[in-house]
């Protein structure tokens, strides 16, 4: 049977009530004129946010993310997004996001640190459910004791929830990621919530230049029938989703249709990938392939990185660098071949844990090669000169042992 | 078999037969629909797979056939006996997790109203007592602090069944039971009560043993959180396993309950605005009733 879809709706072509142009993704991404603007993080999570036609934002007041989600707020009372509430608690705020995704809104929100660890439980909830949701996570420290400064380690805990994860290293990233991220999310082979990742306070506090889609044009509108499961909206009645609930078998049936439909997020965050590559430019940028000296990083520490390499370069020693813009999917072949040749390889990170070293160890030969560090945490900041620091005494201790052991 | 409610002609030939029972001779659409319509339409619940004798079964079927406008009306559910039951009910519902079902219900009656402006969608949250009013409290007062136009309904069975009966906060104190292993040591929480003062327009205290009653209470539930606020109804469906009943015995214990002085004595609140609009639909209906006798005599 025919679907009713809403005819207030405006398609490609028309305008919205703000009388904005809805035009093609491909269209604003990469053939709208772009203007320079000198703009916060939190100011251009507004502006994405601005430009994505989004229905429904749920905010929850967290440092640092308060500011965007109160200038998200502001685009509601301006009429660019449908519906916006404060909720109780990250946990009630994903669950709001849910619902409102169950029932065929484009959903944004965003959170930090012990946020995302307090909203937790619905991550592979929103995954398995299919919500195409999209959450920027303004990465900071998670407690104890309390800390408010930025910190990659909530990263790590998001990686296996069946969500496409990107990981902004600028201001310009984020605007683009989150426009993008949408696109990517909602296609009905992937159709999964993505986290637009950025590093917290060093991306949302300062203010950087980003070349942004004009303010009159926005996407295309969620289209919840073309989503791989039902919308929860009865136009598609009657339904009796099962007549035999597997939750309470104990069997073989039961087993399988969990593990062939956790294996089905997997694949599905796969199938973002050839979207995703020609959005992206690649899951990965690679700066001087044929260094013997690599850094693999994700996030600001890929800007960090980018400075260490001009000092070396100054030094007169040639380091490359593979920059990780998706985690999930995560650039197995690319990263593979784009480190063949390297000797040594560095994978510099915002947490004390090295989650990104263990990924990139984990998916390359010949892993010895990868030095998980350096490291800060906790807040710390990572200036250039101490990455070379850190490398320069690292090199000399390898070299005395190939001396040592000749 | 109303206009909405249909099968692609391509597809008639290969639907199961319940599914074309459903469309038939289902209650989708219809005006009066009720408790009446048990054995002569195919119900939206067709079956289930809780206990014999189970009075959540009992109160899951009144519901089903009294909710007044099913073709639009999206179900929450959590976890617990009653997410057995969900996969086989014939309307749109939701499990998302445990206590967050108010929550989820927010976002939802939410986008169904941005998106179907013009029509109406209902929203009806149906949790157990421990999603209801413990791990889930929170969730369930902020949307009747925030006037979320839902119903919730609560299958109060006075402990967590599906886990094996263990305490929870709707148990009557002194009972004994897991994890109350010396009787629990404080009282049943009001939260007809608690609800009344957090905003819901409606509240009703009941069993399932009076099927008509039933009907009453969630067709004006339903209409009065579609009209003006949030509504919520605590059920007693007692689990007859964990309180040593026998499977015929469940009707009886609710009788037991409900009788005057016990604690589920049918007790309804009805907030000013919500019982004006009563008023004016009890109106509505006389004269309809009015202008049809004249029509045939």
């Amino acid at each position: 049977m025919a679907t009713v879809t809403n005819s207030k709706v405006p398609q490609i072509g028309q305008r919205n009530k703000k009388g904005q142009l809805i035009v093609d993704p491909n269209e604003l991404f990469f053939l709208s004129p772009r203007t320079s603007s000198f703009l916060t993080g939190s100011e251009v999570i507004r502006e994405a946010i601005r430009r994505s036609s989004v229905d429904f934002s749920v905010a929850y007041p967290i440092t640092p993310q308060s500011e965007a989600s109160s200038l998200v707020g502001e685009l509601y009372a301006e009429g660019y997004v449908g519906d916006y509430m404060r909720g109780e608690s990250e946990f009630a705020v994903m669950g709001q996001c849910a619902g409102a995704a169950f029932g065929g809104a484009r959903v944004f929100t965003t959170t930090a640190g012990p946020g995302t660890l307090r909203a937790f439980e619905n991550f592979p909830m929103w995954a398995g459910s299919r919500l195409p949701i999209e959450v920027v996570f303004t990465v900071r420290g998670v407690n104890s004791p309390l800390s408010i400064q930025p910190d990659t380690l909530e990263i790590s805990f998001m990686l296996e929830t069946g969500m496409l994860l990107w990981h902004a290293e600028t201001a310009q990233d984020l605007f683009d990621f989150m426009l993008k991220g949408y696109y990517v999310a909602e296609q009905p082979e992937v159709h999964l919530p993505i986290g637009v990742i950025c590093d917290g306070f060093f991306v949302t506090h300062t203010k950087d230049t980003v070349m942004m889609t004009p303010e009159d044009l926005a996407l295309p509108h969620y289209d919840p029938y073309r989503s791989p499961v039902v919308c929860m909206d009865m136009e598609v009645p009657p339904v009796r989703m099962m007549r035999d609930p597997f939750v309470m078998k104990s069997n073989y049936i039961s087993y399988m249709t969990h593990a062939s439909w956790q294996l089905e997020i997997r694949a599905a965050i796969e199938r973002s990938r050839k979207h995703t590559i020609p959005l992206l430019d690649g899951l990965i940028e690679v700066e001087n392939p044929d260094a013997e000296i690599m850094f693999v990083a994700s996030g600001t520490a890929v800007s960090q990185s980018r400075e260490a390499i001009r000092l070396f370069r100054d030094k007169g020693v040639k380091v490359g660098l593979v920059k990780i813009k998706t985690l999930r999917p995560f650039p197995t072949e690319e990263l593979r071949k784009a480190t063949e040749h390297a000797k040594h390889i560095f994978v510099p990170e915002f947490n004390v844990a090295g989650w990104l070293a263990r990924e990139v160890k984990s998916t390359i030969d010949r892993n010895s090669r990868v030095i998980a560090g350096p490291h800060v945490a906790g807040g710390m900041t990572m200036p250039p000169e101490i990455i070379i620091e850190e490398i320069e005494k690292y090199l000399a201790h390898s070299r005395n042992k190939e001396l040592v052991h000749g | 078999m109303g206009k909405k409610i249909q099968i692609n002609k391509e597809f008639v030939d290969i639907m199961p037969q319940d599914y074309l029972d459903l469309v038939e001779t289902g209650t989708y659409e219809s005006p009066n629909r009720g408790w009446k319509d048990f054995g002569t339409a195919t119900e939206l619940i067709a079956e289930h797979s809780l206990c014999a004798g189970c009075p959540e079964s009992i109160a899951f079927r009144h519901i089903m056939a009294s909710i007044p406008n099913p073709e639009d009306t999206v179900m929450v559910g959590s976890t617990g006996c009653t997410s057995l039951v969900f996969p086989m009910i014939a309307v749109h519902n939701i499990h998302s997790l445990f206590g967050n079902q108010n929550a989820i219900a927010t976002g939802l009656k939410r986008a169904l109203a941005l998106r179907f402006p013009d029509r109406v969608k209902d929203v009806i949250v149906l949790a157990g007592d421990g999603a209801t009013v413990d791990i889930g409290l929170d969730m369930t007062l902020q949307s009747w602090f925030r006037k979320e136009r839902f119903t919730t309904i609560c299958f109060d069975n006075e402990l967590y069944a599906n886990t094996g009966g263990q305490e929870s906060g709707l148990m009557q104190k002194g009972f004994l039971a897991k994890m109350a292993p010396v009787g629990k040591k404080f009282e049943k929480v009001r939260l007809p009560e608690i609800a009344r003062e957090s905003g819901c327009d409606y509240v009703a205290v009941m069993t399932a043993s009076k099927p008509s009653l039933v009907e009453k209470v969630i067709k004006q539930a339903v209409l009065i959180a579609r009209e003006i606020g949030p509504t919520y109804i605590q059920i007693y469906t007692p689990c007859i396993l964990e309180i040593g009943k026998q499977s015929m015995e469940g009707l009886q214990e609710m009788r037991t309950s409900e009788a005057p002085g016990e604690r589920f004595k049918f007790r309804e609140f009805i907030s000013p605005e919500a019982q004006s609009f009563l008023d004016g639909l009890a109106e509505k209906k006389k004269a309809e009733k009015l202008a049809a006798s004249e029509a045939t005599s």
